[in-house]
């Protein structure tokens, strides 16, 4: 971001009522204010699908942080989004009893059948694709998530069940 | 075998809500211990009991709480128990399994955790994609709060104790205690520089013991049942069950509760339903990504932390993922090394330019530009990014286990990458 974009941000306009009271129940059980960084950020991110410059600015103020303090904690969690992202994001396991068991195959097919990489979002907006460590179901090998959904046994014809719909190429 | 940890789930899988949890004994150890046993009590009973951390590590829980100074020893103000449920060791799914159908057994261990080492505030840090174990334990600690069981007060007894969930934003390094530490005051998850340990200065700078979701399970039934009982339950030196996996080629991939001591080959061959048609055991991780290569001659150990210990590895997590005779062994170390470079925080040299060195040394023999040196390049990574005390913690140490022990095993593997030019397997 640019500092006179940071400059000029108006807090009051860019968090939502109801995101400054989520953030502030957090706020009751830490004894400082950007204790609750990590929370504030997924409150607001829940509720627009990313964090924007404008928001993570308004979160910091609202936490007393610096906006570049915020910053280094937002881009650390994989799980913080600082670019949009589509209405689903998949979250591919590319670790190793997924690997054992054929994902970088899968992995290819939904990049074909979306028309995007990982870090990609399609056309349509519907899906971005990013990997994510081992999710913890490697008895159900290969695994990835799809929004909140956790699926498993992934195979060809499941990708094409899935995504067949979806408008393929990347946005960018 | 007389199933403890898993007593609640059946074969279906459903979650365990406070009244079928309470009408199969549950929370029958904590109302035993708010009628009347001390914290000195329980903490007798734990330490006795040779319970180990199940995240890993295997240290004696009852000896990392007996380092958490009494209220006389330090200054007024909070102590913490946080249970870490940050599941993220490739390989590794059974945390998921106890907090999806069994939350109750969970947050019973950790009250009568946090009551023991005289904790007022706890927090279950569990990983975020973890969405259906999030949702079963809020609501069970909705449960919790409704009936006296958490709160102000527990049970009449005058003990009180909050309790909050904490879901993470991810990455790997947050299972590292210090590191998860300040994800939860809000920070970067660089792990911490100990001493000070966790026990004296964790949270907020305030005495905190953080314990494994496995391990806080084990409490209520050692706390009820006593440490004699728990000490029967193991076939060797080890007490207790403990939840093995199996991951990879096999017929039958799953997690069963089993003995402490099992043998691997039970594990692998009876649980595990053995190979998949048409493919071999060539090697195993015993205890999920970070744990060295072990191979067809250690089939018939035992799985104890020491035997394992003893026989180069380590039990880690227990769930072994399997190498099979048609699975590139350069390819599966190149995975793992690359999750760890990925995953490293950064901080430390070792690690964070060590280990995409090793994934680039890894990547040119599996892609066939693999040079005689190579191997050599190799063995002086393990000893410089492998060695404790390198790095600030150990996450690379980890990282280069598979590694080590891919050289040591699987040696002609490598050098074929070499010698043909290409990868053998493809």
């Amino acid at each position: 971001m640019s500092k006179s974009e940071m400059i000029q941000t108006d807090i009051g306009s860019v968090l939502t009522a109801e995101e400054i009271a989520e953030i502030d129940a957090e706020l009751a059980h830490v004894p400082y204010k950007s204790g609750a960084a990590i929370d504030a950020l997924k409150i607001v991110q829940a509720n627009r699908g990313w964090v924007s410059d404008q928001c993570l600015q308004g979160i910091a103020r609202h936490l007393d942080m610096s906006a570049e303090e915020l910053e280094g904690v937002a881009t650390f969690y994989n799980l913080i989004y600082r670019r949009p992202v589509g209405e689903k994001v998949i979250l591919f396991c590319d670790s190793v009893s997924c690997w054992i068991n054929g994902c970088d195959d899968i992995k290819d097919k939904i990049s074909q059948t979306l028309g995007i990489d990982y870090g990609e979002t399609t056309s349509d907006n519907s899906y971005t694709l990013l990997p994510v460590p081992c999710l913890g179901a490697c008895d159900r090998a290969p695994v990835m998530m799809v929004g909140d959904d956790l699926v498993t046994h992934i195979d060809h014809e499941m990708v094409q069940q899935l995504f067949a719909s979806a408008e393929q190429g990347s946005a960018e | 075998m007389e199933k403890v940890l898993t007593r609640n789930i059946g074969v279906d899988q459903k979650p365990t809500d406070l009244k079928a949890y309470e009408a199969n004994g549950g929370y029958q150890g904590l109302r035993k211990v708010m009628a009347g046993m001390s914290p000195q009590d329980c903490q007798a009973v734990i330490s006795d009991s040779n319970l180990r951390g199940r995240g890993g590590a295997g240290f004696p829980t009852g000896m990392k709480w007996s380092f958490v100074p009494s209220d006389d020893k330090c200054t007024p103000g909070h102590k913490y128990l946080v249970c870490n449920a940050d599941e993220m060791e490739p390989g590794t799914f059974k945390d998921r399994l106890l907090m999806e159908c069994d939350p109750h057994q969970l947050i019973e261990g950790m009250i009568l955790s946090a009551y023991t080492i005289g904790a007022d505030i706890s927090y279950i840090f569990i990983r975020g994609e973890y969405l259906l174990a999030i949702q079963r334990l809020r609501d069970a600690l909705k449960e919790c709060y409704a009936s006296g069981l958490l709160g102000d007060n527990i049970l009449g007894s005058g003990y009180s104790l909050n309790m909050y969930l904490h879901p993470s934003a991810g990455r790997y390094i947050c299972g590292e205690e210090t590191a998860l530490i300040n994800a939860l005051e809000g920070k970067r998850a660089n792990p911490r520089a100990k001493p000070p340990f966790p026990q004296v200065s964790g949270l907020w700078g305030r005495p905190t013991i953080v314990n494994n979701v496995e391990t806080l399970c084990n409490i209520p039934h050692i706390i009820d049942r006593g440490a004699d009982w728990f000490k029967t339950l193991g076939l060797g030196e080890d007490a207790g069950t403990k939840l093995f996996g199996v991951s990879g080629r096999v017929k039958n991939p799953g997690c069963w509760e089993l003995p402490m001591g099992t043998p691997i080959r039970e594990i692998i061959e009876q649980h595990a339903g053995g190979m998949r048609d048409g493919y071999q055991l060539k090697g195993f991780l015993p205890g999920g990504g970070s744990t060295d290569f072990l191979t067809t001659e250690h089939l018939d150990l035992a799985m104890d932390y020491n035997v394992i210990g003893a026989a180069g590895s380590r039990m880690g997590t227990g769930t072994m993922i399997i190498l099979d005779d048609r699975t590139c062994p350069v390819g599966m170390v190149l995975n793992l090394i690359r999750f760890f470079a990925h995953e490293s925080c950064g901080f430390c040299t070792p690690c964070r330019d060590g280990l995409p060195w090793s994934r680039q040394v890894l990547q040119d023999l599996e892609e066939g530009r693999g040079q005689p040196e190579d191997l050599e390049t190799l063995s002086y990574q393990i000893k410089y990014i492998g060695a404790i005390g390198n790095t600030h913690c150990a996450l690379a140490p980890g990282a280069m286990e598979p590694l080590q022990s891919a050289l040591k095993y699987f040696y002609d593997d490598f050098k074929q990458h070499i010698s043909s030019g290409r990868c053998p397997y493809h």
